[in-house]
């Protein structure tokens, strides 16, 4: 069935200022996000991805392009656009509940159905027994469970993750990527995921989306056809060894070899490039 | 294994330990014949004094006036220190003044204040305010400016429009640089009232101790320095605790 795409990013440019020249953070960048898509952006430091999310999210202006949510332009940040950041970015002086109510205070919610949301996503995210806990007591993984509780009470149409689990130890990483699945496949909502980690990319998307730097631009979209529920042991499976070694190929074929750059941009496609699916 | 033993409990032996040395010292000093009064005699001057009622005026007419220009220096500083901080039109205009006056010492007010509002109660608070208003407004205006972009940004994406991020990001999240900022400025208001008292006054433990410097009375100069002292300390602990109490949802190094 053919329908509008929930997210429609279109020709999207960022410039920073710079003493000599403009820093092209984003370079005519385009992307259809579908309504309840899993879509990971991947790609080495200084290829954008964080403007790219910053520019959805409504904290930062364009310079160029648009975004549209819902064929809806956006003009700046909004509710319906939930943001989980990398610093967790609790509110410190507040518990786990009083967290997650924080935006159904400010939308005004019915005591009782603030209170209700907030069990509800916080028993999802499993913090239960931590509800009155402020952030100080709690773990990396448990801060980053808790603003993903936040960001799901207030009911956002889309979820942009900026390296949620970036600063996590490689183990309690894993557990956090499944329990993100968990989360996500019983409340769906279209998730925006941005990380530099290829495996995280590949495990949890429906679709991967490469950039490449200078300038920021999407570099290659590949299809993740596992299905889901996914779990952890997924990763040992041949097939996602390969999808594995495609986005791997992708995001560091530039590093590693900028002479093969001109041959891409000239219309060569290596063969590591083909289209997929 | 010397760590292990920095616990709450030796910390208070050792403070004890000292003080109980100090006192021994002083005795000794006195012993062997400074012309220092001994520990007995301040003891006894003191309760002399409470006796006769002048210490407990005198007690009560500085703690009036410190704390009537600390309220009146802090309420003012807390506004002023978030319009700098939030607004920069604002910290344009003010912040010129505030950095040129605070260079100068509140006492060099006093001839000043003197011949514009005589040698009554208003002169003494203003230079008390003044003190506690620039300790504080500096302290505001930093917490103001030090509070995460991070945070502002999350409270955005939930839906807080500037009202609410200013009350529920930018002022708690502020708090406890107010509240060092309101220790520093009661600690200089306390020293700019007693200085204040010492050259215009007709009550209070400045002026005691003035008092006490015309007539040689050593013991009373000692009451009138210790309890400046403890009231000092004193008034500085409750501002801990309530320190403690309203920020204890911040990380700290010892607990």
């Amino acid at each position: 069935m053919e329908r509008l795409p929930k997210i429609q990013v279109n020709n999207l440019k960022k410039t920073f200022p710079l003493k000599d020249q403009d820093f092209v953070a984003l370079d005519g960048v385009s992307l259809d996000i579908q309504d309840e898509e899993f879509v990971t952006v991947v790609g080495p430091s200084g290829c954008g991805k964080t403007t790219l999310l910053n520019v959805i999210a409504g904290l930062e202006k364009a310079s160029g392009g648009e975004v549209l949510v819902d064929g809806q332009k956006v003009s700046g940040p909004s509710p319906e656009r939930g943001v989980i950041f990398q610093q967790y970015a609790l509110f410190p002086w507040l518990t786990v509940r009083e967290n997650v109510e924080f935006g159904l205070k400010l939308a005004k919610k019915s005591r009782k159905e603030t209170r209700e949301t907030a069990a509800h996503f916080i028993e999802l995210v499993g913090l239960t027994q931590f509800a009155d806990a402020l952030p100080k007591m709690l773990s990396g993984g448990m801060k980053q469970r808790c603003a993903l509780a936040r960001a799901y009470a207030v009911n956002p149409k889309l979820l942009l993750m900026d390296e949620p689990f970036g600063a996590l130890d490689a183990l309690t990483r894993v557990n956090l990527q499944g329990q993100l699945l968990q989360t996500w496949q019983s409340e769906k909502r279209t998730v925006m995921f941005i990380t530099h980690d290829v495996d995280e990319a590949v495990f949890l998307a429906n679709r991967v989306v490469v950039m490449a730097a200078k300038p920021g631009r999407i570099k290659e979209i590949i299809e993740v056809d596992l299905p889901y529920p996914r779990h952890v042991d997924l990763r040992l499976t041949p097939r996602f060894g390969e999808l594995r070694n495609r986005v791997w190929s992708a995001v560091y074929s530039q590093e590693l070899d900028l002479a093969s750059y001109g041959e891409q941009v000239s219309g060569q496609p290596t063969q590591k490039k083909k289209k997929g699916n | 294994m010397k760590w292990l033993k920095n616990n709450r409990f030796s910390r208070a032996t050792l403070n004890t330990m000292a003080l109980l040395l100090g006192i021994g010292l002083w005795t000794y000093g006195n012993a062997i014949g400074l012309a220092l009064p001994s520990p007995e005699e301040v003891v006894s001057r003191f309760f002399k004094l409470i006796e006769s009622g002048l210490i407990v005026a005198d007690i009560g007419a500085s703690l009036q006036r410190v704390l009537i220009g600390f309220a009146l220096g802090t309420t003012i500083a807390i506004p002023v220190g978030f319009l700098m901080g939030w607004y920069w039109i604002a910290r344009g205009l003010i912040e010129p003044y505030v950095q040129f006056f605070r260079t100068v010492p509140p006492l060099a007010i006093i001839p000043l204040a003197i011949v514009l509002f005589g040698i009554g109660e208003e002169p003494k608070i203003l230079v008390i305010s003044l003190a506690a208003f620039f300790a504080c407004v500096i302290a505001t205006f930093q917490g103001v400016v030090n509070v995460d972009k991070t945070l502002i940004n999350a409270a955005t994406v939930l839906g807080a429009k500037d009202g609410a991020i200013f009350f529920r990001v930018v002022v708690p999240s502020s708090a406890p640089f107010i509240l060092v900022g309101m220790r520093l400025g009661l600690g200089s208001s306390w020293a700019t009232l007693v200085a204040a008292e010492l050259i215009a006054a007709q009550q209070g433990l400045g002026f005691r101790m003035q008092q006490a410097q015309l007539y040689y009375q050593l013991d009373t100069i000692f009451v009138g320095l210790l309890l400046i002292g403890f009231l000092g300390l004193a008034m500085d602990r409750i501002l801990l605790l309530a320190e403690l109490r309203l920020t204890s949802w911040q990380e700290r190094r010892v607990s």
